[in-house]
């Protein structure tokens, strides 16, 4: 028996349900309009030449702008963590790690949801403010830039810590020996030695939180309260309230290329299991 | 030593961060006021209210048999792809590959509006059906990627040991080979599950009027504004979670021992 025949009916499935939608999106997105909306198969770039209008690009640079605060944040909160898990003993480290991948485990909508009662008007952060008497007045803490900000470094936090910790918990003590035997000072050791060894680590947890930040709907939604308008709640709201399919097909072509674009660039940096295997 | 507290502190604060505002909605899904955000009293009221709201429990319902079938179809269909795959020639084994990293790289957002333009453009009648569809489509790279590893470490005289041995190709698949693999099925199944009750966004594309999901649900009860309800119901999915991960783990130190 050929066992690579076993293969067809994934093979079917994923030209059906994985390969043929991206193509009908890729048709859509350089399809006309007619008077109603409905889909005219004539060709017709005007669908990628609307987002370059100012309002589109600024949806762009705002998106790019939020996901890259949000990696660096996640970043330079991430590092530390997963440096002193990778350094903490064996029987302590499973459960630092455990206590990182449970939230990932609660639902995601219930997790930002959360920061939804605690930065409302009546929320917790408020009350606590006024009980110890250092504002009269609630401020103003949801439905802004900074809460969509805190929602995704919350939501997106394990996903950089992890593959740092895997690559880090992997690294070669005596590399670090060598050079402190060497005279290195510590922050020399740091810089010169763990740093770019943990290169790859870093890269997958920039892109595992770099995407989906870019491509969110729901954190600008709930705790952006519509006032943030991110790519991914441009795409929703052409497919399901502007009905314009057309352009909404372009945008996520838009962002397909720009993904892919960053997967090049990184995929160079990134060595074997970078800690992707995490997930 | 003070360098040692400073790390105790900085972890202690990022778990902070992490866990206080599920221990939030935990506290107040036990309180009795509904509008202020102080503390009334102690109430079991809200989980009554939710086990009396039908909405929820058909949306508890569509979410587990959705997950249940979805990752025992995707456990299936992705196990025979993975062997499948491994025989390949180099070419097919690439070209296969990159078939499967396709939904695992490709942003949900974009996996779900183009699975509602498939849909559309067929003429599926959007609902459960389609959900279940979306949902095997996500879960089956996830099932391959869990068990290909499992096949690489298998030893493939085994197979032919059994087949002298006068086993049916079949006998020794079910007696042999599945039961070598069959840590790597279960954890493709689990992550699978464990995706499809989580998945919102593909979920929210793919689903017609009337047929929620629990996130779907949730995304809507938060459009209405913050509802102790949903605190009872974070609290009794965050405990299930809980429960799960720690028969997972008594599970996987079994399988170290």
């Amino acid at each position: 028996m050929k066992k690579q025949w076993l293969s067809v009916p994934y093979g079917i499935w994923a030209l059906v349900f994985s390969i043929a939608p991206i193509l009908i999106i890729a048709v859509y997105s350089f399809c006309s309009r007619s008077a109603y909306g409905n889909i005219i198969y004539e060709f017709t770039a005007e669908n990628y030449g609307k987002f370059l209008e100012p309002i589109y690009i600024n949806v762009l640079w705002r998106s790019v702008l939020l996901a890259t605060q949000s990696t660096l944040a996640c970043f330079i909160l991430g590092y530390p963590m997963a440096m002193i898990i990778a350094k903490s003993t064996i029987k302590k480290r499973n459960i630092m790690v455990m206590l990182f991948v449970l939230p990932l485990w609660t639902n995601f909508l219930l997790r930002t949801y959360a920061w939804m009662v605690l930065l409302r008007d009546q929320g917790v952060i408020n009350q606590f403010l006024i009980y110890i008497g250092i504002i009269d007045e609630p401020l103003k803490l949801l439905y802004s830039h900074n809460a969509v900000l805190l929602g995704m470094v919350y939501n997106f936090l394990p996903f950089m810590v992890l593959p740092i910790y895997s690559v880090l918990s992997k690294l070669d003590n005596s590399l670090v020996e060598a050079a402190e035997d060497l005279g290195a000072p510590p922050w020399q050791v740091f810089l010169k030695v763990i740093f770019p060894l943990s290169l790859p680590g870093v890269i997958s947890g920039a892109i595992m939180v770099f995407m989906p930040a870019v491509s969110t709907f729901v954190i600008s939604d709930l705790l952006g309260g519509g006032q943030t308008v991110l790519l991914g709640n441009l795409i929703q709201n052409q497919f399901l309230v502007a009905r314009n399919w057309q352009f909404g097909s372009a945008i996520s072509m838009i962002m397909i290329i720009m993904i892919l674009i960053t997967m090049g660039i990184t995929s160079k940096y990134q060595g074997e299991g970078g800690g992707r295997q995490l997930w | 030593m003070v360098k040692k507290l400073c790390k105790a502190a900085y972890a202690g604060i990022i778990y902070v961060f992490l866990y206080l505002p599920i221990l939030v909605l935990i506290v107040y899904s036990f309180n009795d006021s509904k509008y202020r955000g102080n503390w009334s009293g102690f109430t079991l009221r809200w989980y009554q209210e939710l086990m009396r709201d039908r909405t929820i429990i058909s949306a508890l319902y569509n979410t587990f048999t959705i997950a249940i079938l979805a990752s025992l179809l995707a456990t299936v269909i992705g196990t025979a792809a993975a062997i499948g795959i491994h025989h390949m020639k180099p070419r097919a084994k690439a070209v296969f590959m990159n078939i499967t990293y396709l939904p695992v790289m490709n942003p949900d957002i974009v996996i779900g509006i183009s699975l509602l333009a498939l849909f559309v453009w067929l003429k599926f009648k959007l609902g459960y059906i389609t959900l279940l569809l979306a949902h095997v489509t996500f879960n089956i790279p996830y099932v391959i990627l869990a068990v290909l590893p499992k096949i690489y470490q298998l030893n493939p005289h085994l197979e032919e040991a059994a087949l002298d041995l006068g086993a049916t190709p079949l006998q020794a698949f079910f007696k042999v080979i599945l039961p070598e693999i069959m840590a790597g099925v279960v954890t493709g199944f689990l992550l699978a599950f464990t995706l499809s009750l989580d998945d919102f966004m593909v979920s929210f594309f793919t689903t017609g009027s009337g047929v929620n999901t629990l996130s779907i649900k949730i995304y809507s009860m938060t459009k209405l504004g913050v509802s102790p309800k949903i605190n009872a119901l974070s609290t009794i999915l965050f405990i299930g979670v809980l429960s799960l991960l720690i028969i997972l783990q008594q599970r996987a130190s079994n399988i170290k021992e």
